[in-house]
Order: C-alpha cells, then sequence, then structure tokens
C-alpha cells in the first residue's frame, strides 16, 4: 500500500506537484498515467525518498520509504532502466544490490532466469539494448521480493514479446497480493495492464478510478461495424439511442451502445455482420479529453 | 540514552518478516564488489601504480648514469638524503596526488554521471551508511595502493643506488617514515577526491577542481609573505614535501621574508583534508534530492 498525502514539490518558482493525493491499493495494478512533464517520475522518486517533498508526506506500508536502513524487501523500484554502470556486467550489477541488502546471491541467479537474462549475465550492461536494461531493471526491482513495486515507464524499448511478457509479470506480481504502480504517459499501455489508474496532469490528480470507470468518462463507447446493410442497421442503431456516423471505408461508427448490444440487435433483426469491434482508441480519447487542459508541452502552442 | 533508543525504536518502521538486520557490513562487501566489477578500476589502480613505481625507479636511474659526472663532494653527501630523496621523487608524488585523487572522484562521480546512484539508494535509503562504506572501501583500497607503490620504489630506487654504493636499507633512520608518508598520500588524495565528487557530482567538473586545488594551487603561491606561506603550507602536496623532507633545511629557518612549514603543522594538513572532505560529502549526501 503507498498512501501519497497532500504531496507537494515545488523546484524553485516551478511547481511539480501539487497537492497530491492517492492512494495505491496491494492486489492490482495500479497505472499512473499523465502526459510528459505532469510529474509522474517526481511523484515516483519521492515515494522512493529519492527527493524531499516540499510539503505533505508519502507512506510506503505504513511509514516513510526514507527511513528504511535497507530497501529492497519493501520497494522494488525501476526509474530509468539507463541507471546503470555500462561498465558493469549484469550479474555484477545485481550482485552488488543483492550484497547490500544482504539477499543470498543465489536469488540474483534466480531473477536473472526470470527476466530472460541468463545467456547474458556476463556481458557488460553498455552493450545491452533498452529492452535489455529494462529486463534487468525489472530483475533488480525483484531482486527483494517486495510488497510494492513501482515501474516509470517499464514498457519502453520492450518488442512486442516484451510488452506481453511484463503485461504478464505485472498481473502474476499484483495476483500474488503485492501493490503495482506502473507509470506510463501513453493511456494505450495502461489498457491491457491496469485494473485501477491515478491520472495526474501538471502536477495535479484529475481522476483516481477504475480503469473501466475512466474509459467510459470518454467520449463514450466507440464501435466499429462493418455490414452489407449499412441503411438498416443505422435505423436500428438510431432507434435505440446511439449516434451512427459512416466512417470512409464503408464501416459505421457507433457511439452509445456497446458492442454486445449492437450484436443482440443485428441478429434480433438478422443483420448480418461482418465485424463488429470496439474501438480501442476510446481510452486513449477519454485521457486525451481529460488532460488536454494540463499538458505542459503541447505541439503549436503559442508561448 | 537508553529512553531515547527506545523511543527511536518505537518509531522506526516495522521490518518486514524476514529481513536480517541492516548490517554496515553488507554494505562494505557491497562496495567492495561494486569496486572490483569495474575493469576500469583494475585499469587505472594498476597502471597508476606501475607508473609511479617507474617513474621513482627512472629518477634513481638518472642518477646511477650520471654519478661519475658528480663532484666529489655530492657524491659523499648522497648517502642518506639524496638516497631517501629518490625513495619517492617529487615528480611521482605529484602524480600520485592526482591519480589517488582521480581515482577517489571518479568512484563517486561515477554513481551520479550514470544515474546508477539512484538505483544504489533505493537499494540502501541510509545513505550517510552507503556513502561512508564507499569511503571505506576506497581509502583501504588506496592506503594498500600507497604502501605496495612506496615500499617498491623504496626497493627498486634502493636497488639501483646500491650500484653506486649509494643505497640505503630499510632500518636507515628516515626511510620507514619516508615510506609511511607516501603511501598515506594516496588515501588522503582519494578521501579529497571523494568529498569534491560528492559535492559537485559532476565527474569533469569534479576532475578539474581536483587539479586545481590539489596541484595547480600549490605550484602558484610562493613562500614569501606570512599570508601566502600559510596559505600554501595548508595544501596536501606541500604538506607532503614537508614531511618527506628527512633532511636538513635547505634553508635555515627563521630566514627573514621566508617562511617554513612545520612538520606538526603538515601532519595537521594531512589529517584535516579528509576529514573535512568526509564531513562535506556525508553532509551533503543527506539533503539532497538525486
Amino acid at each position: 500500500m503507498i498512501e501519497v498525502n497532500e504531496l507537494t514539490k515545488r523546484y524553485g518558482r516551478t511547481t511539480a506537484v501539487n497537492n497530491l493525493t492517492f492512494t495505491v491499493r496491494p492486489g492490482q495494478v495500479t497505472g499512473f498515467l499523465g502526459p510528459n512533464g505532469a510529474g509522474k517520475s517526481t511523484t515516483l522518486r519521492m515515494i522512493l525518498g529519492l527527493n524531499r517533498p516540499t510539503s505533505g508526506s508519502v507512506t510506503v506500508q505504513g511509514h516513510p520509504f526514507r527511513d528504511r536502513p535497507r530497501g529492497l524487501r519493501h520497494i522494488g523500484g525501476l526509474l530509468d532502466a539507463a541507471d546503470v554502470h555500462g561498465g558493469r556486467s549484469a550479474r555484477a550489477h545485481l550482485a552488488v544490490l543483492a550484497r547490500s541488502n544482504a539477499i543470498p546471491s543465489g536469488r540474483v541467479e534466480e531473477v536473472l532466469g526470470e527476466v530472460g537474462l541468463s545467456d547474458a549475465a556476463r556481458r557488460r550492461i553498455g552493450g545491452f539494448s533498452l529492452g535489455m536494461k529494462q529486463r534487468l531493471g525489472i530483475a533488480a526491482a525483484l531482486l527483494g521480493d517486495p510488497p510494492v513495486l513501482l515501474f516509470d515507464e517499464p514498457l519502453n524499448g520492450l518488442d512486442p514479446e516484451g510488452v506481453l511478457w511484463v503485461r504478464g509479470l505485472f498481473r502474476r506480481l499484483a495476483a500474488e497480493g503485492r501493490t503495482v504502480l506502473v507509470s506510463s504517459h501513453m493511456m494505450r499501455e495502461m489498457e491491457n495492464t491496469a485494473d485501477q489508474l491515478v491520472v495526474i496532469g501538471r502536477g495535479e490528480l484529475i481522476a483516481e478510478e477504475p480503469l473501466t470507470d475512466f474509459a467510459a468518462r470518454g467520449t463514450g463507447l466507440n464501435v466499429t461495424v462493418r455490414t452489407p446493410d449499412p441503411g438498416r442497421l443505422t435505423d436500428l442503431l438510431t432507434a435505440e439511442g446511439a449516434a451512427v456516423r459512416p466512417d470512409s471505408d464503408g464501416s459505421l461508427s457507433v457511439t452509445g451502445v456497446d458492442a454486445a448490444r449492437i450484436g443482440e440487435l443485428a441478429f434480433d433483426h438478422r443483420v448480418l455482420l461482418h465485424q463488429l469491434a470496439t474501438r480501442t482508441a476510446s481510452l486513449e480519447e477519454a485521457f486525451m479529453e481529460l488532460t488536454a487542459d494540463s499538458v505542459e508541452y503541447l505541439a503549436g502552442d503559442p508561448r | 540514552m537508553t529512553a531515547l533508543a527506545a523511543a527511536r525504536r518505537a518509531t522506526a518502521p516495522a521490518p518486514a518478516a524476514d529481513e536480517p538486520r541492516a548490517r554496515f557490513r553488507d554494505l562494505l562487501a557491497a562496495e567492495w564488489l561494486k569496486l572490483w566489477t569495474l575493469r576500469s578500476n583494475w585499469w587505472a589502480i594498476g597502471l597508476s601504480g606501475l607508473a609511479l613505481i617507474a617513474m621513482n625507479a627512472n629518477g634513481a636511474l638518472a642518477d646511477y648514469t650520471y654519478w661519475a659526472n658528480y663532484s666529489q663532494d655530492v657524491r659523499d653527501g648522497f648517502v642518506p638524503y639524496g638516497s631517501l630523496s629518490d625513495a619517492f621523487t617529487n615528480n611521482a608524488g605529484i602524480c600520485l596526488l592526482l591519480a589517488a585523487g582521480c581515482i577517489g572522484a571518479i568512484n563517486v562521480t561515477g554513481e551520479y554521471s550514470t544515474g546508477l546512484i539512484r538505483v544504489s539508494i533505493a537499494a540502501v535509503p541510509a545513505r550517510r551508511s552507503l556513502l561512508a562504506a564507499k569511503i571505506a572501501v576506497v581509502s583501504a583500497v588506496m592506503t594498500a595502493y600507497g604502501f605496495v607503490v612506496a615500499f617498491a620504489s623504496f626497493w627498486i630506487t634502493q636497488a639501483i643506488l646500491s650500484g653506486r654504493h649509494a643505497g640505503v636499507s630499510i632500518s636507515q633512520p628516515g626511510a620507514v617514515h619516508v615510506i609511511v608518508v607516501s603511501a598515506l598520500l594516496a588515501p588522503v588524495s582519494a578521501l579529497v577526491g571523494m568529498g569534491l565528487g560528492a559535492l559537485i557530482r559532476h565527474s569533469a567538473t569534479t576532475m578539474v577542481t581536483v587539479i586545481v586545488l590539489l596541484l595547480l594551487l600549490p605550484n602558484l603561491l610562493t613562500d614569501n609573505h606570512r599570508w601566502e606561506a600559510d596559505l600554501s603550507h595548508s595544501l596536501l602536496l606541500r604538506a607532503w614535501q614537508r614531511l618527506k623532507e628527512t633532511g636538513p633545511q635547505s634553508l635555515p629557518p627563521g630566514l627573514p621574508g621566508y617562511h617554513l612549514a612545520t612538520v606538526a603543522g603538515s601532519w595537521t594538513v594531512y589529517a584535516v583534508w579528509p576529514l573535512v572532505a568526509v564531513a562535506i560529502a556525508l553532509t551533503v549526501v543527506h539533503r539532497r534530492d538525486l
């Protein structure tokens, strides 16, 4: 459990985080979302005790993390995969961390195997790809078998197989009853990963709710339908209260009813469907709409 | 005291069920591993050590080669002060100062410049303990390095000089003193380097500061004014030069307009620089954001 309480961080005249309060609960994956410069990394650093809050407090499992003499058994954190010394091997990097926390060296081999770096363990980190560094950072976070895990943009640089693996890992860690906080500036990354969302913009809280609630806040679910009889289906859907817009490629873009209801209607009225898909961009749109006021660096923004 | 300890125990976070007690020994072991798992440290320590020994040997070799050209007076007066002076030359001392200062600095700034410091401190939130362990390990290694270099230099230079019957043995009064004073220059410089590294955190800027403070400044100051002499004598290089001087002073003390450093003052300089460096390092690491 992570409790962030009225957290504020100022650097000179810039306010990076402003009066932020939220709670990250165990047993689920919490997505920490916000546009670039929203204060996500600053918040994560304050949770890890790296930066001191200007005011407010953060506790992890009920205590400020900074007061712990050793950290790896309490929080596993991956802030930036590049925070390593390129001259060390992957195994040496982990061995140093393990030693400082009195973690048996066998655990190093375990986590190397878990992230799929066993074969690269003796290679210098300097020669690693970003994806490999992400895996190494995740291995370091897992070293102490901690109840709380933080990941800052962990999907950067991972190949599709890696992304799938990471998602599975986060789900498993949460299912084991751990607290898992994953930050991202890409809503799409959260879609198949997070159960709960904490959304911030310009250092302030925008939303703290389940992912499904957040998605429903947007323009509404957007469903793409393809049928040989668009006119008939449009009438049916409009009667149901949905808004239907024909797309240029001949498909229909439907908002106001979900895919299941559209399927039912089509079945009841014997309308043939060729395609029925919820558009995944709807989450992205919800996110964009909500954070539009708080984007720090907007393209074309007169400054 | 017990009440305070009890109060602290009450507010300290409860450890995880299977968490072993936090031991400083683990941090020392981790820092030891950190030092030796970087090949650049092997190279820096090994090559600079060999270079220093070679520089000293070369100095003795020069005396050996030109021995025949020396006047009878010089030859007669060479043992023991000339021999002891060859055991660790001034140039080698300057290079030792720089090498040790930079090795110390790079071991601290390396963590900051790579960002590794964030990972290290997230693993060990007790920042001062973490840095203290690093300082202890690097100082110990540099002390061993200093003694190996100083002993080897003594042995080789005296072996070369003995070819002219000008070598002295380790039992010669002042011999051990010269070795100890030069050997200690390594950890003292490394500590200053680490302190500056923790303060500045930027590799290149730290290196420049090490060079200016340890090398350039002592060469810019003269002993001609009281204030200038005081300032000059408070610098490491001058303290080493004073301490390794075993023979009679080349200038009598108290000569008008010329001020000599004292031995006690120079030992104080040897102690104060590293102490201040450590104090600064431990203070800033605790306070700063990362």
